[in-house]
């Protein structure tokens, strides 16, 4: 058997966290739900926001899980990869903009 | 996109036996997941019983003008399964004896049936409340003869109730064949010219939304709001309510699942959305589906599992209500599409 550190079934036991710890496990579902009701913004609008940060933290069971919540909602894929690219865009922007700070040290260090 | 039928393609799934043996084995006989009836005695729910029949889902033939990729009927042109004048009046003998509310046509197309027009026009004169025909838009468009249909439709007051998968074309051709939804949006706006689905016209429009693949129907009530302002800002068109419905792992959908490996984890998904209050408002408790040949089933998808009612009234011809009611209502595991989440029916959500 092949064995691996992510397998897509695990996604179904994540109820299970509640198990050793039911206080914390919840508090922690029943602020999870409530985050993705309906609020100011709307749940189409959550979900492309979870689907964006998704990828940012790079969690395959958030992206298989907000992908279907996506197609449940009749989100067009073409918003879901700009979604994507957002998150994508923030990534990168924050390597990027460290870019400043080593032109200060450059600058500093160099006559 | 297929352009045959299952059946046409002597493709192994379109045999019904093969369909109830993939249903039953595999992830529900290996302890995998847990079967219909099982979930029922595990939520302490009594079994399927029919409740006051209220419509008559009637099955004029398969034939039809597209090919589906997710049609449970396994429809399509080459179907040749249609109802005889004789069946047609052996329903009406039933109407007239039973006092039953809404008669649901259904097929195929059921406008491609050449008695169409006479059988609607023979219901109108029963007591009848409430004539549905589900149809699949495109077929007003399929040939001059039925170019009427709208107009038919109104001076016989029947509610339509139509497949529109989604606003978009994508996703609407994927499923249902290319051009498909350029040509519903034509036909959408000529039962619009015909006063259907406008707020202050009693001439009832309704669409029907089903995922294009492997995942369960949103939030009825989001999605048509999604839908009627797409459609009202890109095309102009009205209509009166969407009912968000399962696929069901029948036929071709059944087809599609295991092709593309989706059937485990399409099947958990709907199990794990069992919902308990679903069961009591699901369609087979008020509803009787009557086939081409005059064989009477639960519901249009045990028909097409071929599961006959489970009473000695199997036949148009011996109608009893009495002893049909008596009944216990067949089910297997393709019953969870109807009880997951909100439900699903052929109105949409139950619960």
């Amino acid at each position: 058997m092949k064995k691996k550190y992510y397998k897509s079934d695990d996604l179904k036991k994540f109820k299970n966290i509640t198990d050793w710890n039911p206080e914390l496990g919840e508090k922690f579902f029943e602020y999870y739900n409530s985050v993705f009701k309906e609020g100011s913004l709307s749940v189409r609008e959550k979900s492309l926001i979870a689907l964006a940060v998704s990828h940012v933290v790079q969690c395959p069971y958030c992206i298989e899980a907000y992908t279907r919540d996506g197609l449940q909602k009749g989100i067009e894929k073409s918003e879901m990869m700009e979604a994507v690219h957002v998150g994508a865009a923030i990534r990168s922007g924050a390597s990027l903009v460290h870019g400043v700070q080593m032109m200060n040290v450059y600058d500093k260090l160099s006559m | 996109m297929a352009s045959k039928s299952l059946k046409a393609s002597n493709n192994v799934l379109s045999s019904t036996k093969r369909q109830l043996e993939i249903l039953s084995n595999g992830i529900f006989s290996d302890g995998g997941l847990p079967k219909f009836e099982s979930r029922l005695v595990a939520y302490e729910l009594d079994a399927l019983r029919p409740l006051k029949l209220e419509i008559l889902q009637i099955n004029v033939g398969y034939m039809c003008n597209q090919v589906c990729a997710h049609c449970h009927v396994d429809a399509g042109p080459d179907r040749k399964e249609m109802m005889s004048r004789e069946t047609m009046e052996l329903c009406l003998d039933v109407l007239r004896k039973t006092k039953v509310k809404t008669i649901d046509l259904t097929g195929g197309a059921p406008e491609m049936h050449p008695d169409f027009r006479w059988f609607v026009s023979q219901i109108r004169l029963t007591d009848v409340e409430e004539i549905i025909v589900r149809s699949n838009l495109t077929i007003i468009l399929a040939n001059k003869k039925y170019h009427s249909l709208p107009d038919f439709f109104k001076q016989n007051k029947v509610h339509i109730i139509s497949s529109l998968p989604f606003y978009k074309k994508d996703k609407t051709d994927r499923q249902r064949g290319d051009g498909v939804f350029s040509q519903s949006i034509t036909a959408l706006k000529l039962l619009n010219s015909a006063g259907y689905g406008k707020s202050n016209s009693d001439l009832q429009l309704d669409l029907v939304y089903n995922p294009s693949g492997a995942f369960l129907p949103g939030d009825e009530k989001t999605l048509e709001n999604d839908f009627k302002k797409a459609l009202k800002l890109d095309f102009d068109i009205d209509f009166n309510q969407l009912f968000a419905i399962t696929n069901l792992p029948i036929s071709r959908f059944l087809d599609y699942l295991i092709a593309s490996e989706n059937y485990e984890d399409y099947m958990s998904s709907l199990v794990e959305s069992f919902n308990p209050k679903a069961v009591a408002n699901v369609m087979c408790t008020n509803t009787l589906s009557v086939r081409w040949d005059g064989m009477l089933f639960d519901c249009d998808f045990n028909q097409m599992l071929d599961l006959k009612v489970a009473s000695p009234i199997t036949h148009l011809r011996d109608f009893n209500l009495e002893l049909l009611q008596e009944r216990k209502i067949g089910v297997s595991q393709h019953c969870y599409g109807c009880t997951a989440g909100s439900g699903s029916s052929c109105q949409g959500t139950v619960v």
